[in-house]
């Protein structure tokens, strides 16, 4: 009863249901603003080269067909090679899962012991632990790659790896850490008291409830290494580049015609898995940014 | 089950220091509750018997084991925590299981020792919920139960009752009382509430800035309380603290008390062993608990300790059994506990009786207890206060 009256009074009111166009109206602009490109990106990817050169830019394809894909994925030419972007997107799952599990865990790791753990000069170790997340990439570059170098793993997916799990550290750190410090400290008494010990009081106490986190630092990471160039361009060689690497030298290799729908299926393959880790577990990465910030 | 002896036990967190020379010592099977304001360093001095701080000096044993160095896992107590602190992940049953699983005792012992403690508190049938299903008496109950299943040789308690509501925890603290006499294993309890204090206790250890005022059994703290932070802090309404001058008048010693309109009384303090002698003309702080004033002594006709005074009643605070009567003596608001039919209402003269055979002196300096030789049984306790 008393919502309906509220509902009527809230129907009656102009300003009330002006600001509400208002609002959607601005929101429907602004999806539309953002969600164009991708359109016309998936529209050209399914046209004909025929299609793209007479057509319009947003015009419906005459005829829809996959040869875009099939070619960016399997037969386009990046650099000499003509076998598209296909051993290039596998580089790029063979240097993300590992980078982020590798990370995520150590990142785990890290919070627990600067927040269950502390000892003396712990909260300085975190503090500079925490610079790397303001560190600019182009700044380590050099120094870096003489590292790889000496390490043996130079122009190597191991050493993209390793790149990205030093460089995620510092984030996947504070966000465990920050998570874990909303854990009450009893509960890691208790469990001394029961007897267990450091790792049992992570294994058995800490990772159950830090599912949310984890997808945080999960997603957080994945797109991270994923979406990078630089490092890519830099560290990798001939054979280990990833996708991004790839997708730049396709668009750039020239043999005569540019075959923009080709471009465009390349430039999607290489955005979908990001796409689909927010949108699989985007729920989850609110809700445990958000559980992070609010205490209890 | 063992004993608990701590003597002079420091703890300092960087230069401040937390605990000053902490020394006790309670035998097997003795309920111990630490009591004092916040702050005090009675957590602290739990947490050091517990071994999740370490003692900067002093020693800690638990039976005839010095346990300073040893972890806590190792030095078989068992903590309640005011948060409870259960494992949300798991269940009732994997809670009480989990220091079991730890130090390895075979599974079907486990599952025996599951239902023995689920019996025992009641709670079979909330072994397969998770904590989060629990309202908070029965999280309560289970943390105890985690504690019980250990079968320690300590139990130490952290404020358990603080996060239940005021009828739960009365309820809860009958039932630790209880279970305390039926397990009969050592416990160190600490608490802010002097109710829970005196309720539960074998002994009570009061603490104040990181030293213990008195360590003594409930009624000797409440009888005889060996300074005025003790007498005021335990005892619900407080002991009255009235400012006055040792007198002599015919022979005896005593007190004269003012009680408005120039109505004056004189009252003699004569118990044994009080030698008032010196403290003649010094003023000091008399301390008489309101039920030592009252409309009148049922059965105490003649008993020449019991003094007549009349004042005038300021404000009555009814509580059902009793009614407060707010008076004014020496200058102090002054608590009387009479009946609720024999209160009269505020503004009117009423006849008050004071028994002076528990009365108790203060020196107004040092406030500590005057001429009573309070020896408690176990004098180690007594740190001696500058």
């Amino acid at each position: 009863m008393r919502n309906e009256a509220q509902i009527t009074t809230m129907n009656q009111s102009p300003g009330a249901i002006f600001g509400r166009i208002l609002l959607y109206t601005i929101l429907i602009i602004a999806a539309i603003y953002f969600l164009i490109p991708l359109l016309v990106m998936i529209i050209t990817s399914l046209k004909t080269m025929n299609d793209i050169r007479t057509g319009h830019l947003i015009s419906w394809p005459r005829e829809v067909t996959l040869d875009a894909w099939k070619e960016a994925w399997g037969s386009a030419c990046i650099g000499v090679k003509c076998e598209g972007i296909k051993g290039y997107f596998w580089n790029s799952v063979r240097m993300v899962v590992p980078a982020v599990a590798i990370s995520t865990i150590m990142g785990a790791a890290n919070g627990y012991v600067f927040s269950k753990w502390r000892f003396k000069g712990s909260e300085m170790f975190f503090s500079s632990l925490l610079l790397g997340c303001f560190i600019p990439f182009q700044v380590i570059l050099l120094p870096m790659a003489s590292t790889l170098g000496r390490l043996g793993i130079a122009q190597s997916v191991t050493g993209l790896i390793t790149v990205h799990v030093i460089y995620g550290l510092a984030f996947t750190t504070l966000f465990f850490r920050n998570f874990y410090v909303t854990i009450p400290d009893d509960l890691v008494k208790a469990a001394k008291i029961d007897g267990a010990g450091f790792f049992r009081i992570f294994w058995k106490i800490i990772l159950p409830v830090s599912i949310p986190i984890f997808v945080v630092s999960i997603i957080w990471q994945t797109t991270q290494i994923w979406n990078d160039f630089l490092f890519g361009v830099a560290f990798s060689g001939g054979d280990s580049q990833p996708v991004t690497v790839a997708l730049n030298n396709l668009v750039n290799t020239s043999t005569g015609v540019k075959k923009y729908n080709v471009d465009m299926a390349a430039a999607i393959i290489a955005g979908i898995p990001t796409l689909f880790v927010y949108i699989v577990a985007g729920k989850y990465f609110l809700r445990g940014l958000i559980a992070g910030a609010v205490k209890g | 089950m063992a004993s608990l002896t701590i003597t002079n036990v420091k703890k300092a967190f960087g230069s401040t220091e937390v605990l000053k020379g902490i020394t006790l010592r309670i035998e097997s099977g003795e309920l111990l509750v630490l009591v004092g304001p916040s702050g005090c360093g009675k957590s602290t001095l739990l947490n050091l018997i517990a071994g999740l701080e370490s003692i900067t000096s002093g020693e800690i044993k638990i039976g005839d084991r010095v346990v300073n160095n040893i972890r806590p896992k190792d030095r078989d107590i068992a903590m309640v925590f005011q948060s409870y602190a259960l494992y949300p992940n798991m269940n009732v049953r994997k809670n009480l299981a989990f220091g079991l699983e730890t130090r390895r005792v075979p599974r079907a012992q486990i599952e025996e020792t599951i239902q023995k403690v689920a019996n025992v508190l009641q709670i079979s049938e909330l072994l397969d919920r998770k904590p989060s299903q629990l309202s908070g008496g029965q999280r309560q109950r289970v943390a105890m139960g985690r504690a019980l299943a250990r079968d320690p040789a300590i139990f130490l308690f952290d404020e358990p009752l603080s996060n239940l509501d005021a009828k739960l925890r009365v309820e809860m603290r009958t039932e630790i009382k209880l279970l305390h006499q039926r397990i009969k294993t050592t416990i160190v309890y600490v608490t802010h509430d002097q109710i829970e204090a005196m309720t539960l206790a074998d002994r009570i250890a009061i603490m104040k800035d990181g030293t213990i005022q008195q360590f003594d059994t409930p009624h000797q703290i409440y009888e005889n309380p060996s300074n005025l932070f003790v007498a005021g802090f335990i005892g619900s309404p407080s002991m009255n603290f009235i400012p006055c001058r040792i007198a002599t008048h015919g022979q005896q010693n005593g007190v004269f008390l003012e009680t408005g309109n120039g109505r004056s009384y004189f009252l003699p303090i004569e118990q044994p062993g009080l030698a008032l002698d010196p403290w003649i003309d010094s003023e000091v702080i008399l301390g008489i608990r309101p039920e030592m004033i009252s409309h009148g002594f049922a059965g105490q006709k003649g008993n020449p300790q019991i003094h007549e005074i009349e004042s005038i009643v300021k404000v009555l605070e009814p509580t059902g059994p009793d009614t407060l009567v707010f008076v004014n003596i020496n200058g102090k608001e002054v608590t009387c506990r009479a009946n609720p039919s024999a209160a009269k209402p505020p503004g009117e003269i009423m006849k008050l009786m004071v028994d002076m055979s528990k009365t108790i002196l203060f020196d107004p300096q040092t406030e500590e207890l005057i001429g009573k030789s309070t020896t408690p049984p176990f004098q180690v306790g007594l740190e001696k206060r500058k």
